[in-house]
């Protein structure tokens, strides 16, 4: 069931003839509680995937925002036990939205991988995306989630090239998610004419969705990319509102899940007007 | 476990010592971790690159250094026939130039245009800033704020020869850290970037090639003792943060059953007082994954990394090479440690006792050196790496003896 989740929505998307917003934040962030209300929050506020990051010491490829919620989260007490029972908290109230746990390997590794992906699935778990996972290292994670009927998303970027590509796809679920730069999360964005140049070139080699992320920060922004991918990913937009919703201990203020939530609605509405 | 035929066939073509090593990077990097694997296998194959790497080895870094007897050592321990691998009278001063003389060779090879690294101590920093000066290519080190803070002799060295020092300010602002930051930089800019690891770790092609690099050492010391006493020597104790400078001396030695390997890692404040109270990822650590490799990790229950800690900036790392943790697991390598207060002691014995200050990292050897000497025949032939010079460590070890410069 849940490995059909991710399909049956792209497919409602295409039905609808638009395309989706894949919004991220981190599991924990600030802390439990102001976590699973955004997450709960998130499906009404025009989220068409949820992209759920796991909570890690070293992310290597994310940029400031991304990193300074992980820490927030860590330090609330964010743990991978945790992170499953926020998923298991909307799945209580949502059975259609996806959810996309988004990270890096060594936490899951430390979980133990069959465990993981028992545990996951049963919490509703629909697919992962774990960074420092490439193609040549597939049967650590990759495989053994596929055989476990969980999705397992890759990353395609701009120096996967042609050759390489069928290598990225060949085990790839789900979706397709392209990251437009060469970079880390939050860094500048790219044009939106090498974004259209992209997908275009991804969709010759695979029938998969494609989402394209890194970088958008509106819902301008956000609209471009609904235009030509199939869905949008917003990530350290959505989490430096959560950082500013701060107060200066470091709790959150009283309309930090309401600012959060308006501002995902703000993007939702861009991306579902964008082929308007 | 079953003793392999040869512990110097690894790693296999994925990069994987055993268990541990791989390529655990992000999408981004891997095509270029592909063209820095294939490009490497070309040069090592190409007699002008060996020929090129062999004389700048000798005119530049000054190489062969002596295998040194250290004889007053040797009489006041009153056991062991004590040597000094003398890798710190290399230029810059640490065994880091063999391997950054060989990357920069490569990355030229390739084309690129711009070199980043990470840098603990210094050393490696220092090593990178100089043979970027020598081959006019702009460089960038990241370098924990803390380490920073505890090594200023060596960010002005960097800056002399024209480096820019970017200061590390997340996670514990150490070395671990620093390494994120240059991957996040290399992510950012593949096209043009070559990044030029200092320790043996990090992604396939990297363990083995730094190790390669650095595996001069062994060499000349097999040649040396053969030369000085007609024999192998019977151990070689070296240091271990990401674990350079040990594999370096011990590969060469790997498939000689009568040669002890001993490898010190930081113990810190003791390893008794928990993961961030030292950096001795073998002996309080487990497997996990990070920055490329699996490798023996200093983490807590749910796989999150500790910052660890040691007075030396240059062990002061969660891990450790992918080639050392399965030699541990294999056997071959037996892997101890050193406190902070015992390589103080050490610092300080070496300096009176040989006229030699060790650098904070070497003097970790020289710890399990004094406790294991006494206990052996004077036939006994011992080598300590001496790996690099303790001039960068003066205003710590001061501090710690509560001096105020």
């Amino acid at each position: 069931m849940s490995a059909e989740r991710i399909a049956r929505r792209f497919a409602r998307l295409k039905a609808e003839g638009r395309a989706g917003l894949v919004a991220f934040i981190t599991a924990g962030d600030p802390d439990h509680e102001t976590s699973r209300a955004i997450l709960e929050g998130l499906p009404e506020a025009g989220a068409d995937v949820i992209e759920l990051g796991m909570p890690f010491t070293d992310p290597m490829a994310d940029g400031p925002a991304i990193q300074a919620a992980g820490l927030r989260a860590l330090k609330a007490g964010a743990t991978t036990v945790h992170t499953l029972d926020l998923v298991r908290a909307l799945r209580a109230r949502d059975d259609e939205t996806p959810v996309v746990l988004m990270g890096y390997y060594n936490p899951i590794h430390s979980y133990g991988v069959d465990r993981f992906l028992t545990d996951a699935k049963a919490a509703g778990v629909d697919g992962l995306i774990v960074v420092d996972l490439p193609p040549e290292e597939d049967e650590e994670l990759c495989l053994p989630a596929l055989k476990a009927g969980v999705n397992f998303i890759r990353l395609a970027t701009p120096t996967t090239d042609d050759k390489r590509l069928p290598t990225v796809l060949r085990n790839t679920s789900g979706f397709v998610y392209y990251v437009s730069v060469t970079g880390i999360t939050g860094a500048a964005s790219a044009g939106d004419a090498e974004i259209a140049i992209a997908v275009e070139r991804l969709k010759r080699h695979t029938d998969l969705p494609v989402a394209v992320g890194f970088g958008i920060k509106t819902p301008e922004q956000a609209a471009a990319v609904a235009r030509t991918a199939d869905a949008a990913v917003v990530g350290s937009a959505i989490v430096n509102r959560v950082a500013a919703g701060l107060d200066g201990d470091g709790l959150p203020k009283p309309d930090l899940v309401e600012d959060v939530l308006g501002f995902v609605r703000d993007l939702a509405a861009g991306v579902r007007g964008a082929r308007g | 476990m079953t003793r392999p035929n040869t512990f110097r066939s690894g790693p296999d073509e994925r990069g994987h010592f055993g268990i541990f090593g791989g390529r655990f990077v992000a999408e981004t990097l891997m095509p270029l971790i592909l063209d820095v694997e294939r490009a490497y296998s070309d040069a090592r194959a190409d007699p002008d690159f060996e020929g090129d790497l062999k004389t700048r080895l000798k005119q530049y870094v000054g190489r062969p250094n002596p295998l040194y007897f250290a004889e007053r050592m040797t009489r006041e321990l009153g056991g062991a026939k004590i040597f000094f691998k003398r890798e710190e009278l290399n230029h810059t001063g640490a065994h880091k130039i063999n391997n950054c003389i060989g990357q920069i060779l490569l990355a030229r090879r390739m084309g690129k245009k711009r070199i980043i690294a990470e840098t603990g101590a210094g050393q490696h920093g220092v090593a990178t800033a100089t043979v970027c000066a020598l081959f006019d290519m702009p460089c960038v080190i990241y370098m924990g704020e803390v380490d920073i803070a505890r090594q200023q002799p060596n960010v002005f060295r960097m800056k002399l020869l024209g480096a820019e020092v970017r200061s590390v300010t997340s996670g514990a602002r150490t070395l671990k850290d620093a390494m994120n930051d240059a991957l996040r930089d290399w992510v950012t800019n593949v096209a043009d970037t070559y990044y030029l690891i200092g320790t043996a770790a990090g992604p396939h092609p990297y363990p083995m090639m730094v190790r390669d690099f650095q595996s001069v050492i062994g060499e000349e010391v097999k040649a040396q003792m053969q030369e000085q006493e007609g024999r192998l020597p019977d151990s070689i104790v070296a240091c271990i943060g990401g674990g350079s400078n040990a594999i370096g001396i011990f590969h060469p030695f790997l498939d000689e059953p009568s040669v002890k390997l001993i490898g010190v890692e930081a113990a810190g404040h003791g390893l008794d007082k928990g993961p961030d109270d030292h950096a001795a990822s073998i002996a309080g650590g487990r497997p996990g994954v990070l920055h490329g490799n699996r490798t023996y990790l200093l983490q807590d229950a749910d796989g999150q990394i500790r910052d660890g800690h040691s007075i030396s900036a240059g062990l002061d790392y969660p891990g450790v090479g992918p080639e050392h943790a399965w030699l541990h697991d294999s056997g071959r390598v037996e892997y101890v440690s050193a406190t902070d207060d015992e390589t103080l002691k050490a610092f300080q014995y070496c300096s009176r006792t040989e006229g030699i200050l060790p650098a904070l990292e070497s003097a970790h050897a020289l710890v399990e050196v004094m406790r294991r000497a006494p206990t052996l025949s004077p036939e006994h032939l011992m080598v300590l790496c001496l790996s690099g010079r303790g001039d960068k460590d003066i205003f710590t070890v001061a501090k710690h003896l509560g001096v105020s410069l």
